[in-house]
């Protein structure tokens, strides 16, 4: 960072002046966490008694005998507590809600991933927890909606705009202008106003703190390519941050490709010629916006990759030539999905499998004696809905329509 | 004449001005021309027209929708810089824009400020832009002889107000409370408070926005702020009676 809470020409703080105050506080409440050694040690604690830190370092033997090249290692942030990586970030910061002394989180959710950590931790913290999450997005992840409820949060439904992540964000932001006195906003990603895109990087950087213990003991040298799916880009800034300054170890995100780059029907801001810079959601970054500046609708199969801007930490990276972007579309996620599930019995979630994809490609191109990690971020039977409406699975829709007529005569 | 001169001037002839907002091309740029006629004739001092963004991040649901809906429609940031000017040119008040940084930065800040001064403009409200991240706004805006106007909240502490009162021009736009706009505010002892604090920072004159609605509200500012805004009411009354609604509720207000 050079100037206050930028990343080369990324990032900042535009927030209107109501939120000031509170920024102080919780930039003064970060830094005195960051440079004391105990509060790390309590949110490792945390992590491997509540959680199930650390994560497995998977090697996926059949596949990689499938594609016949590198040795492909999964990172298993599924088997994080609530079923993906968000839970890091989120009981960091609810460790950090605590010493601040507020009583009342808020969070957006897309994929509803980082709606259920949140909830779950205002549970364990007692918290009053509220989720925003574009309609759009309920629709698509109902049985998240379900268990953020049950865990005693209010989840609503946000109507405005595209009604997806980003219209979540700015009624996040709405209620916290309101309510900050009491009241934290779990940012759920690597973007946002300083300090969130260094602090959710923080948190999130125990995934490649692990991953690279893991693959010296389990392959016995770094690896040559990690990849990971970028939608804000926790999951990803979470696994190459402690590769950073490992020149060997190449680092790959992999952006939502929707039907395609040049159907303009995607998120992929780094990999496209379709985004340019911008300032909305109280950073600057590269956004996917029309020439006056107006954000355009995005597309993914993926709730938590349809986005239109990215972490400003990312985009300092690209522009630095340090991770390269790839884009993998609607399709191929759901070829690749199906060829994980068969060969080695593990669901990625479809975020997760846009990285999945980008690995596939590249692997039968190394060695047998070269390792890639492939950063897991979450599981994928939270989509069950969306991934059998994709695969159009008969069976399935017998259930549905079989349950619909059960629950129809109740009514 | 600069936007503070103006000002002060009129607040000479009145106890309280009236700033008024409306957001542009919602629901047309027609009726935008209408209402604005209808506000100047009722005798509003400053009016406050938004430039639409599609993540209006500090804007209730009224403002929300109506931003939206302008974009929907069609609206472009060079329709509004060409009626920003005509309106100028028609009308004897001054004349603001209210935007997010987003729409000035894409416009490219030093282009945006030179056509804001061409047209007659006098002065920017952004309020998603602190000073921290608006140094080459600030200046520009300054060379331009455009008032950058800063916003006080209830949450600033009083060193934090000195500090955006050496930055600002014009006024300082006073938020009445926490929140976005569009909800009804109450002017009570805590409320009295605070505006005796933004006093206390600032020689710049004082305009009080955020859920100011009726004739009881800009009573309870007079003798304590020199503008009143009203923001999300007219748009609501555009909606419900028409822009010929606007005058008559304007000159119910003093």
């Amino acid at each position: 960072m050079n100037k206050k809470g930028f990343f080369g020409n990324w990032g900042g703080a535009y927030i209107p002046e109501i939120l000031f105050q509170t920024f102080q506080e919780l930039n003064t409440e970060f830094e005195r966490c960051k440079n004391d050694p105990d509060f790390w040690q309590q949110y490792i604690d945390l992590m491997s008694t509540y959680s199930c830190r650390p994560t497995p370092l998977t090697h996926a033997s059949n596949l990689s005998r499938y594609f016949g090249g590198a040795q492909i290692y999964i990172k298993r942030e599924d088997l994080n507590h609530t079923g993906a990586h968000k839970a890091n970030n989120v009981m960091g910061q609810g460790l950090m809600v605590q010493r601040m002394g507020k009583k009342r989180v808020i969070a957006e959710t897309g994929a509803g991933q980082h709606g259920m950590a949140t909830a779950t931790m205002a549970a364990k913290f007692g918290f009053d927890c509220t989720i925003y999450m574009g309609e759009e997005d309920v629709r698509r992840q109902r049985p998240n909606v379900f268990w953020m409820e049950k865990m005693g949060a209010q989840v609503i439904p946000v109507t405005d705009g595209s009604r997806t992540l980003k219209d979540a964000i700015n009624a996040a932001f709405r209620d916290w202008v309101t309510n900050v006195d009491n009241t934290h906003y779990v940012f759920g990603t690597v973007c946002g106003p300083h300090p969130f895109p260094e602090m959710v990087g923080w948190f999130q950087s125990i995934i490649g703190m692990e991953a690279h213990k893991q693959i010296l003991k389990q392959h016995g040298r770094m690896p040559a390519r990690i990849y990971a799916c970028v939608g804000g880009g926790s999951n990803a800034m979470g696994v190459f941050k402690r590769f950073l300054n490992e020149p060997e170890v190449e680092l790959i995100g992999v952006e939502a490709g929707g039907h395609g780059l040049q159907t303009g029907a995607h998120a992929a801001r780094l990999c496209s010629q379709d985004a340019s810079a911008g300032v909305a959601q109280g950073y600057k970054t590269m956004f996917l916006q029309d020439d006056d500046g107006q954000m355009k609708d995005t597309h993914s199969v993926a709730a938590g990759l349809d986005y239109v801007g990215v972490s400003p930490i990312l985009a300092d990276l690209w522009e630095q030539g340090r991770v390269r972007f790839e884009a993998a579309t609607d399709k191929e996620v759901m070829s690749a999905l199906d060829l994980t599930m068969k060969k080695e019995g593990i669901i990625p979630a479809l975020e997760s499998a846009h990285a999945f994809v980008q690995a596939f490609k590249e692997a039968p191109l190394l060695s047998g004696d070269e390792a890639i990690i492939i950063n897991m971020s979450g599981r994928g039977d939270k989509d069950i809905f969306t991934i059998a409406h994709a695969f159009d699975d008969p069976s399935w829709k017998e259930f549905i329509i079989e349950r619909a007529r059960e629950y129809s005569h109740y009514s | 004449m600069q936007l503070e001169q103006q000002l002060r001037e009129r607040l000479k002839q009145k106890e309280i001005l009236l700033m008024t907002h409306i957001v542009l091309g919602y629901p047309s740029f027609e009726a935008n021309r209408e209402v604005i006629a209808q506000m100047v004739a009722a005798g509003v001092d400053c009016i406050e027209m938004q430039i639409p963004f599609s993540e209006p991040m500090a804007d209730g649901p009224v403002i929300l929708k109506a931003n939206q809906q302008a974009i929907t429609a069609g609206t472009r940031v060079s329709n509004c810089l060409a009626f920003g000017a005509e309106m100028a040119a028609t009308h004897d008040i001054p004349f603001l824009y209210m935007t997010y940084y987003n729409i000035i930065f894409k416009y490219g800040e030093q282009a945006f400020m030179e056509e804001a001064r061409q047209a007659g403009i006098k002065g920017l409200i952004v309020p998603d832009l602190p000073p921290e991240e608006g140094a080459d706004y600030l200046r520009l805006a300054k060379e331009n002889e455009i008032a950058p106007i800063l916003i006080y909240a209830p949450t600033s502490t009083d060193k934090r107000m000195s500090e955006l009162a050496g930055h600002g021009a014009g006024f300082i736009y006073c938020v009445a409370r926490r929140g976005v706009t569009g909800t009804k505010s109450e002017f009570g002892e805590e409320f009295n408070t605070y505006l005796a604090r933004c006093r206390a920072a600032t020689t710049l004159p004082l305009a009080v926005g955020f859920g100011i609605q009726d004739r009881e509200d800009v009573t309870a500012l007079k003798g304590k702020a020199d503008m009143a805004v009203i923001g999300s009411r007219t748009i609501k009354l555009v909606e419900e009676h028409g822009p010929a609604a606007v005058g008559p509720f304007i000159s119910s207000l003093r």
